[in-house]
C-alpha cells in the first residue's frame, strides 16, 4: 500500500474545508455538473496548489480577463498540453527548491482539463507526463463532448449519443463508438493511482483527489461530469444523472492503486440504462435495438471490471 | 581567465547554457540540435550543471514545459530546429504576450518536403511574427556570446520577452571552431539571478493566461509590440556591458568595408563569413563592393540599419528562404517596405540563395553583385531571382 494514505483519515460532511479556492461568481451554466466537480476538487485540494489548466468550458468560465475565479496560482497556456505545462512548474519547483530559491513546503500540482482535452487532443502530452513520472495529477473533467465549441463528439461520447458532429439520421443512429477507456490507458502507464468519480458521491470524490494528490509521482482521477446544455438536461437533475450513471453501471466508480483494481461502490441490484437516458435529449433517438445492444454492453464492460478487481 | 578552446559550436552553446546557469531544460531531439541538448544532459548527469533536464515526447511539449517553468520561476533553455520548430508553431506565441522569459538557441534547417536536414533559414522564417526578440549568429564565438546575451535580455524586467538565437544547422552547429569560452565568474556578474516580477506561488496567487474578451485583445498585442520595441534599448545596453565584461564588442546591424560602396550585400548568419571573403575579392578587384549583416532580426533595427547603409545606391539582398507566390524573400520585402517612398533610398533586389543546405560560395556572390549592378541598369522582370538553380 501506498504509505502517504495512512494518514489520511478521510473528509467528512460535517468538516468540510471552508476555503473555496475556486469562488462562486464564475460564468459557468445553470446546473453545470462540471464546476460543480471541480469546485470539490478545489476542496479537497486547498491553498497550496498550482493549477495549470486546458483550455475549455472551465478556464473560459473562470479567467474573462479582468474577472478570475481563482484564489490560487493559476495558469492556462492552450488546449492539449496542461500536462507538459504542469511537467515544466513541477521540474522548475523542483530544481528552486534544491537551489534553496522557494520554501521546501509542498504544493500540489494539478493539471486539469476535459475529455476532450484528455482523452484525444491532449493525449500525448498527457502519457509523455505520466511515463517522466512528475510528481502531479491530472484530474479529467469528463462532460462526453466538446461542449465549450458547441456539442460536437469526443472520443469520450458514449455510444449512441446525439452530438452535433455525430447527429442522428437516416443512415445513422448517433455515436457510432463506444466510449474511449482513458483511465485504463492510465493504468497501463502504471502509474501509482487512477481513479474514477463522480460528483454526485462527493466524499468519495473529494478523498479520491486527495489521495491522487499524497501520492507521490504521476496520479489521474476521471471524474463524470453532467452537462445539461449539452446533453438536453435539466440542469436541476445534474447530480441525479450523475448518480444514475453510477447505479445503472454506465460510469462505475474504482480506484487503481498501483495496479490493483478495487471497486468503490459495488452495484448489486444495477437500474436499467433506460432511466440514465430518460430526461436526456441526446439518447431521445434510440430505438429498442441499440437500447438494447447499449445495456448488454455496459454489464458486459462492468463485469470486466468486477474480473479485475478480483484478479488484482 | 576565459580560454581559448578548439570546441564544437554546438557544445560551446551548451558550455554557454551551462555558464548562464540555466534551470530547466526541456528538449526534443532533432538534427541538427541534438549535440547541444545532449551536452546539457550530459552536464546535468555529471552534476556539474544543477538543473531539471526534462527530456519530453515532443516540441510541442518542450515549448509547453518551457512556458510552464518559466511562469513557475525558473531560468529555462530549449533548442529546436526545422519541424520541430513547426510544431512548437502554435505555443510560441503564447510566452511572448504572457512575456514569460526563456532562451532557446534554433540551428536553422530546412523545411519538408523534400525532407532536407540541412541549412537555410526557412524554420525561423516562418516563425517571423511570434513576437519574440530574434539574433543571427554568424560563427561559433557569437552563438556563445549571444546565448549568454539573451538570457540578461529576455529577464530584464523592463523586457521580459523570450529569445530565440539563430545559429546555421551544420555550418554552425557541427563545426570545431577556436572560441574563448567566459569565465564562470565573469558570467555570474554579467549575469544576476533570474528574479520574475510575477510568478506561480500560492504565497501570492495570480491567474496567468486568462480570455483576451475583444475590450482587452488589441490592447494585450498592443503591449506586447511596445515591449518589443522597447526592447531594443535594453539589447543594445546588455551588449555594451557584454563588451564592458568580456571584451567583444556587438551591433544589431555590422558593417564590412562599406566605406564608399556602390553595392552593399546584405545577409543573416554563416553565409556573412564567405560574403566577407566575397567583398575582400572584390575590393581587391577595384570594385566598390561592401557587406551588411543583420545581427538583431527581431526588433529589426530599422534606424541602425538605414545609417549603415549611408549613401549606397544598391543593396543585394539575400534570402535564406523561399516563400512560395510571394513577393520575395522575407528580409528583401521587409527591406523594400522599410524604405518605400524615402528619399534618396537605394535600390533594393531580392535574391535567394543557399537552399537546403546549397553553399553559397565566393563567385556566387560576385554573381549576385554582377547581378544587382545589371538591374539598377535596367530593371528585372521579376521582383527576386534564386540564385544557382541547375538547369539539369
Amino acid at each position: 500500500m501506498i504509505p502517504e494514505f495512512e494518514k489520511f483519515k478521510g473528509f467528512k460532511a460535517k468538516s468540510m474545508p471552508k476555503e473555496e479556492p475556486l469562488a462562486s461568481g464564475h460564468r459557468g451554466c445553470q446546473g453545470c455538473g462540471e464546476v460543480l466537480a471541480l469546485r470539490m476538487v478545489m476542496k479537497a485540494l486547498g491553498k497550496d496548489v498550482i493549477v495549470c489548466s486546458a483550455t475549455g468550458c472551465m478556464e473560459i468560465i473562470t479567467s474573462p480577463y479582468p474577472h478570475t475565479a481563482w484564489n490560487v496560482p493559476w495558469i492556462h497556456i492552450a488546449f492539449e498540453n496542461a500536462a507538459a505545462v504542469a511537467s515544466g512548474v513541477e521540474s522548475a519547483r523542483k530544481v528552486l527548491k534544491r537551489k534553496k530559491k522557494i520554501p521546501k513546503k509542498h504544493v500540489d500540482i494539478l493539471a486539469v482539463g476535459g475529455d476532450g482535452a484528455t482523452g484525444d487532443i491532449g493525449l500525448q502530452w498527457i502519457s509523455g507526463a505520466m511515463e517522466r513520472g512528475h510528481d502531479f495529477l491530472y484530474v479529467c473533467l469528463d462532460n462526453e463532448a466538446y461542449m465549450n465549441t458547441g456539442v460536437q463528439r469526443s472520443g469520450c461520447t458514449p455510444y449512441g449519443a446525439m452530438t452535433t458532429t455525430s447527429p442522428p439520421g437516416k443512415k445513422s443512429f448517433g455515436q457510432v463508438t463506444w466510449k474511449k477507456n482513458v483511465p485504463g490507458i492510465m493504468v497501463a502507464h502504471n502509474i501509482p493511482y487512477v481513479a474514477t468519480a463522480s460528483p454526485a458521491y462527493f466524499l468519495d470524490l473529494m478523498n479520491k483527489v486527495k489521495k491522487a494528490a499524497l501520492v507521490k509521482g504521476p496520479a489521474y482521477v476521471h471524474i463524470f461530469s453532467p452537462c445539461p446544455t449539452g446533453w438536453g438536461s435539466a440542469g436541476e437533475r445534474s447530480i441525479e444523472f450523475a448518480r444514475l450513471a453510477v447505479e445503472t453501471k454506465v460510469f462505475p466508480l474504482y480506484e487503481v492503486i498501483e495496479g490493483r483494481y478495487i471497486m468503490s461502490r459495488k452495484i448489486k441490484k444495477a437500474k436499467p440504462v433506460t432511466e440514465y437516458f430518460k430526461g436526456q435529449r441526446r439518447f431521445r433517438h434510440l430505438d429498442e435495438a441499440h437500447i438494447d445492444y447499449i445495456q448488454k454492453r455496459v454489464d458486459a464492460e462492468y463485469e470486466k471490471l468486477l474480473r479485475l478487481s478480483e484478479m488484482t | 581567465m576565459s580560454k581559448r578552446v578548439g570546441i564544437e559550436v554546438s557544445i560551446a552553446i551548451s558550455e554557454a547554457v551551462g555558464l548562464a546557469r540555466a534551470e530547466v531544460i526541456p528538449a526534443y531531439p532533432i538534427t541538427p540540435q541534438t549535440h547541444i541538448v545532449e551536452h546539457l544532459s550530459e552536464m546535468v548527469a555529471n552534476g556539474e550543471l544543477d538543473a531539471e533536464f526534462v527530456p519530453v515526447e515532443s516540441e510541442h511539449a518542450a515549448m509547453s514545459c518551457c512556458c510552464g517553468a518559466a511562469a513557475a520561476g525558473a531560468r529555462v533553455f530549449t533548442s529546436s530546429s526545422s519541424q520541430g520548430l513547426s510544431l512548437m508553431s502554435e505555443i510560441l506565441y503564447i510566452p511572448s504576450t504572457m512575456r514569460l522569459p526563456m532562451v532557446m538557441v534554433v540551428a536553422n534547417r530546412a523545411l519538408s518536403a523534400p525532407i532536407s536536414i540541412w541549412n537555410d533559414h526557412q524554420d525561423i522564417m516562418v516563425q517571423r511574427d511570434i513576437g519574440w526578440i530574434q539574433t543571427f549568429a554568424e560563427n561559433g564565438q557569437e552563438a556563445v556570446d549571444l546565448t549568454i546575451h539573451a538570457f540578461k535580455v529576455a529577464e530584464n524586467r523592463n523586457v521580459s520577452l523570450p529569445m530565440i538565437v539563430n545559429i546555421d544547422g551544420f555550418t554552425l552547429s557541427h563545426v570545431i571552431e577556436p572560441i574563448e569560452l567566459p569565465d564562470q565568474e565573469d558570467v555570474d556578474k554579467y549575469l544576476p539571478p533570474f528574479k520574475p516580477r510575477y510568478k506561480l506561488d500560492p504565497r501570492r496567487p495570480i491567474t496567468m493566461g486568462p480570455v483576451g474578451i475583444p475590450e482587452v485583445y488589441t490592447e494585450a498585442k498592443v503591449a506586447h509590440d511596445k515591449a518589443i520595441k522597447n526592447s531594443k534599448r535594453y539589447i543594445l545596453k546588455a551588449w555594451k556591458e557584454f563588451e564592458e565584461v568580456f571584451g567583444r564588442k556587438y551591433e544589431p546591424v555590422e558593417t564590412y568595408r562599406t566605406e564608399d560602396a556602390e553595392v552593399l550585400l546584405v545577409g543573416m548568419g554563416s553565409i556573412c563569413e564567405t560574403a566577407m571573403t566575397a567583398v575582400d575579392k572584390m575590393r581587391d578587384q577595384g570594385q566598390k563592393v561592401g557587406l551588411l549583416k543583420i545581427r538583431l532580426w527581431r526588433p529589426f533595427p530599422a534606424q541602425e540599419f538605414r545609417k549603415a547603409v549611408g549613401k549606397t545606391k544598391i543593396l543585394a539582398v539575400i534570402d535564406r528562404c523561399l516563400p512560395p507566390g510571394a513577393v520575395c524573400g522575407p528580409v528583401g520585402a521587409e527591406l523594400r517596405s522599410m524604405f518605400y517612398k524615402i528619399p534618396g533610398a537605394p535600390k533594393i533586389f531580392s535574391f535567394v540563395a543557399g537552399l537546403g543546405g546549397r553553399d553559397v560560395t565566393v563567385s556566387r556572390f560576385e554573381e549576385i553583385v554582377d547581378k544587382a549592378r545589371a538591374f539598377a541598369k535596367k530593371r528585372p522582370r521579376e521582383l527576386y531571382e534564386v540564385i544557382g538553380v541547375r538547369e539539369k
